[in-house]
Formats: C-alpha cells, sequence, structure tokens
C-alpha cells in the first residue's frame, strides 16, 4: 500500500507554517504524528494535494503545566505528556486517558493535539478535553481564536478547523481542589479502539460529600458530550453514594450506535457498568487528593 | 493530485545504523520502504502497513516507532537504528537477540524484527522488568504463529544477559 502522491511542504517554524497552509488553503493537510493520518493515506482513505509535515517545528513540542492546568503544544507527543510529571500532578486525568491510547510504540510518534483534530468519536483525548472543560487554540497567519470542546467538536472525525488554520495547542484545566478522575474502556484487543469508553470526575466538599459528579463517553456519542451525574448522588459521602444509580441516569443521555463489534444494547450496558466503576474510582481518588481528614459513611476517618 | 510525471521528489539524509545514507526519493516514500529498497536494509519487515501489527518498528533517536507510519523525508537529521544494527560492534548477537535464539523466541521470523527493535528500547528504559510490564511492552506486536510465551521469555531472559554482560564488564 502506498500513499498517493502529493507535495510535501517541511516548514522549521510556526510563522512559516501560517504562510504555507494560508497560500495552500483547502487543498493542504496538516501531518503531525501520522498515526491516523498515513494509514488513511496509505490506505488511500484520503489523498491530499499537499502535506504540510509541521515535525520539524520544533516550538510547538512543548507540555507546560501549571495549577490552572496543562498546555500542550501541537507537536508534543503522547508519550511526552505521558511521562511529564508536572502535567500528570495538576491534570492525572491525563496520564490515565493517555496510557490507554493505542500501544506504546505508537504512542511516541501520536500527538496530543493531532488525535484532538482528528475528532475521532473512539479518541480518548476528546472525552478528556470535553470533560475538563478544555479548548484547543486555532492560529491562521491573520487570526488566532479559541474554541472550547463543546464547540470544536462538530462530528464523527470532523472539527472546527478552516482552511489556513493549525491547531497550535489545546489546554486542559485543572479541576477544582477536592477533585478525583478516573478512564475506563473495554476494547476487544488490547490497545485498539474502545467498544466503549467513560472518563469521570468527582468533586467533593470539605466534609467528603459529593459536590459534582460527570463523565464524558467515548464509542458511545457522535461527538464528545458531558453527562452530569450529579442529582443521583449531591450531598452524599463519597463511598456511600449510589454510583450505580448515578450510572443508569447517565445511560438516559447516551444513544449508541450498534456496528461489528458491538451491539447498541451491549453497548448501553457497558455504558452503565463502566460509569459505575469510573465514578466510584474518581470518588476514591478525589477522596486521596483531599487534605484534611474526612469522614467516611462508617465514620470518622 | 499531484500527476505522477510531476512527481516531487525529496533528498533524505540520515543516520542509519550509525553510518550516513543520503538517497533521493518521492515525498510519499515511507520509511518502511526507503529502508529497504532505497537503503537495501531489508531486515525491517512490512505487515500490514497501518500501524497494526509492529513489524516495521525500528529506533528514531533510541525511541521505537512504526516505520510504515512515517515517511522518510520526516526522519531527515535524525538516527535510526533498524534490527541490522542491533548486534555488538564486533558482530556478536545483543542481549536481545541472543535471548531469542536461546528461547526459541522466534518460529516464522517475520514478526521478530519488530519485537527485537521494541524489546530493546524497552529494556534501556526498563532493564528489571516484571513478566506483566514485558507483556504490555510488547502488546504492540503481533506474532502471527501465536509464540507469545517463548516471546515473553526471550526479554526476560534478555534482562538477564544484559545484567550479565554488564557484570562481566565491570569484572
Amino acid at each position: 500500500m502506498k500513499p498517493a502522491p502529493f507535495t510535501l511542504h517541511s516548514p522549521s517554524t510556526l510563522d512559516e507554517t501560517l504562510e504555507v497552509l494560508e497560500e495552500l488553503g483547502d487543498d493542504a493537510k496538516v501531518l503531525a504524528g501520522g498515526q491516523s493520518l498515513i494509514p488513511m493515506l496509505n490506505m488511500r482513505l484520503a489523498a491530499p494535494a499537499h502535506l504540510v509535515d509541521v515535525n520539524g517545528v520544533r516550538e510547538l513540542a512543548t507540555v507546560s503545566a501549571s495549577a490552572s492546568g496543562v498546555r500542550v503544544g501541537a507537536l508534543a507527543r503522547h508519550t511526552q505528556v505521558l511521562r511529564d510529571a508536572g502535567a500528570a500532578a495538576a491534570v492525572p486525568l491525563l496520564p490515565q486517558a493517555l496510557s490507554l491510547v493505542a500501544h506504546p510504540v505508537v504512542r511516541n510518534r501520536g500527538t496530543t493535539v493531532g488525535s484532538l483534530v482528528h475528532a475521532d468519536p473512539s479518541g480518548e483525548m476528546t472525552a478528556v478535553l470535553a470533560l475538563l472543560g478544555g479548548s484547543l487554540e486555532l492560529r491562521s497567519r491573520t487570526r488566532t481564536r479559541t474554541v472550547g470542546a463543546d464547540a470544536f467538536f462538530l462530528g464523527p472525525l470532523e472539527a472546527d478547523l478552516q482552511p489556513g488554520e493549525l491547531a497550535v495547542s489545546a489546554t486542559f484545566p485543572a479541576l477544582p481542589p477536592r477533585s478525583g478522575t478516573a478512564f475506563r474502556e473495554v476494547a476487544r484487543r488490547h490497545g485498539d479502539y474502545a467498544v466503549c469508553g467513560v472518563a469521570a470526575a468527582v468533586t467533593l466538599d470539605a466534609a467528603g460529600r459529593v459536590e459534582r459528579a460527570a463523565v464524558s463517553y467515548i464509542s458511545m456519542t457522535p461527538t464528545p458530550v458531558v453527562v452530569d451525574a450529579t442529582d443521583a448522588v449531591s450531598g452524599r459521602l463519597w463511598d456511600a453514594a449510589d454510583w450505580a444509580a448515578a450510572a443508569r441516569s447517565c445511560g438516559d443521555a447516551v444513544d449508541p450506535e450498534p456496528d461489528l463489534h458491538a451491539s447498541a444494547a451491549y453497548r448501553r450496558h457497558l455504558g452503565t457498568v463502566l460509569t459505575r466503576q469510573a465514578l466510584s474510582e474518581a470518588a476514591a481518588h478525589a477522596r486521596t487528593a483531599t487534605d484534611a481528614p474526612l469522614e467516611t459513611a462508617g465514620g470518622a476517618a | 493530485m499531484t500527476s505522477l510525471d510531476a512527481e516531487q521528489r525529496v533528498e533524505v539524509a540520515l543516520t542509519v545504523n550509525g553510518l550516513p545514507r543520503a538517497a533521493t526519493v518521492p515525498s510519499r516514500r515511507l520509511l518502511s520502504d526507503f529502508l529497504r529498497h532505497d537503503l537495501r536494509l531489508p531486515g525491517t519487515h512490512v505487515g500490514c502497513e497501518h500501524g497494526v501489527c509492529g513489524a516495521c518498528t525500528v529506533l528514531l533517536d533510541g525511541e521505537p516507532v512504526r516505520a510504515c507510519l512515517m515517511f522518510a523525508a520526516s526522519a531527515r537529521g535524525h538516527e535510526i537504528t533498524t534490527v541490522e544494527g542491533l548486534s555488538e560492534p564486533d558482530g556478536a548477537l545483543s542481549p536481545v537477540q541472543q535471548a531469542f535464539r536461546e528461547c526459541h523466541g522466534l518460529q516464522c521470523g517475520f514478526c521478530t524484527s519488530g519485537f527485537l527493535t521494541t524489546a530493546t528500547a524497552y529494556l534501556e528504559e526498563n532493564p528489571a522488568p516484571t513478566r506483566d510490564e514485558v507483556v504490555e511492552a510488547i502488546s504492540g506486536n503481533l506474532c502471527r504463529c501465536t509464540g507469545y510465551q517463548n516471546i515473553v521469555a526471550s526479554v526476560l531472559r534478555a534482562a538477564e544477559l544484559r545484567r550479565e554482560r554488564a557484570a562481566g564488564q565491570a569484572s
């Protein structure tokens, strides 16, 4: 299998990249990690006339973490983000989800921003960005705009990226204090696209009672929606909350499609089970993220 | 689409197994095909050509990557190590190669170069892995002879051999 011929552009700075992208407009496709794009080229599912290879634009290979969140540059590989201690401390959901993205060898090359722009409904990072209320910074030669996850994903494999624009970074905001997260998924084979996956976040109050609980799915919805699960568990102690009821309430908000790998009913079943597991794991994680001793359902901790 | 006659060609200069190499190739040349056809290094095997099987795994600046999911042009200026570059300078088998031979870690051999490169890089990162860690580390490589038991044993044995050789050099 060989890609169809194309003209390759290899800029070495961001300014050069934006110039080339403006000049080529609709005919250009950006090549970063290539772990989704090159299979599509090899199978000739895509045949762009021009490829703009940004692998030489070193200024985009950044991961910067602060108390408010993590900003990931367009050329940061999944592995680089996964190994970043600052990123893991600020946004633990990043390493939790990244360790489920494909296999280590693919993560060495694939980029986190690239997987967001690819907008695959099975891509773990789409659900992570949505759940955290993150955003992408899109830049063209003439303007810069920031688009939130709720507006960026338009449909399967379709994102709000205009001709001439480059997604230069993604920002994953940190959750409030006393928050915990988890990512659970089931795949037919290790490292494959998940049949169903759930990202969960739980925030507790100072006494260890649930303040907010929410989830986001992969392989269940065409774009990553955030489902609020707070009602069923609000005000309950973290280890006494009825996470199964919360999971059932989330199930009503998604309408998965059947495919070769799973019927809609099986997918729905997985969704409920994984949601319960992820929420309860996130609650336990929130508990350990809390400094002060907390009450448990069994009495003072 | 660009017509074949007018197809763009690019100069690719890089280091392969410690030696500077260069060739002028079409921009769409995959790194896997570049190594096999242009540089005549057929040890890198081409299985699925969409990143699933891991047979084409090579080391890019020491880190394992899929050679079928990279264009040769993107490797310009980088260091590539293929299975041909794994042996010791005197031609002796590397610990990983030696272990695969001792533990019968290969059957038909098609997937082997990908396993060798993946395991070589992994043991650099984690010189004393557990069995579970080895299984995770090679999870991106497929063996259609299904010889995984012996492959896992080989990687664990390779870790031992690395330690033995390091101890031998120290004494």
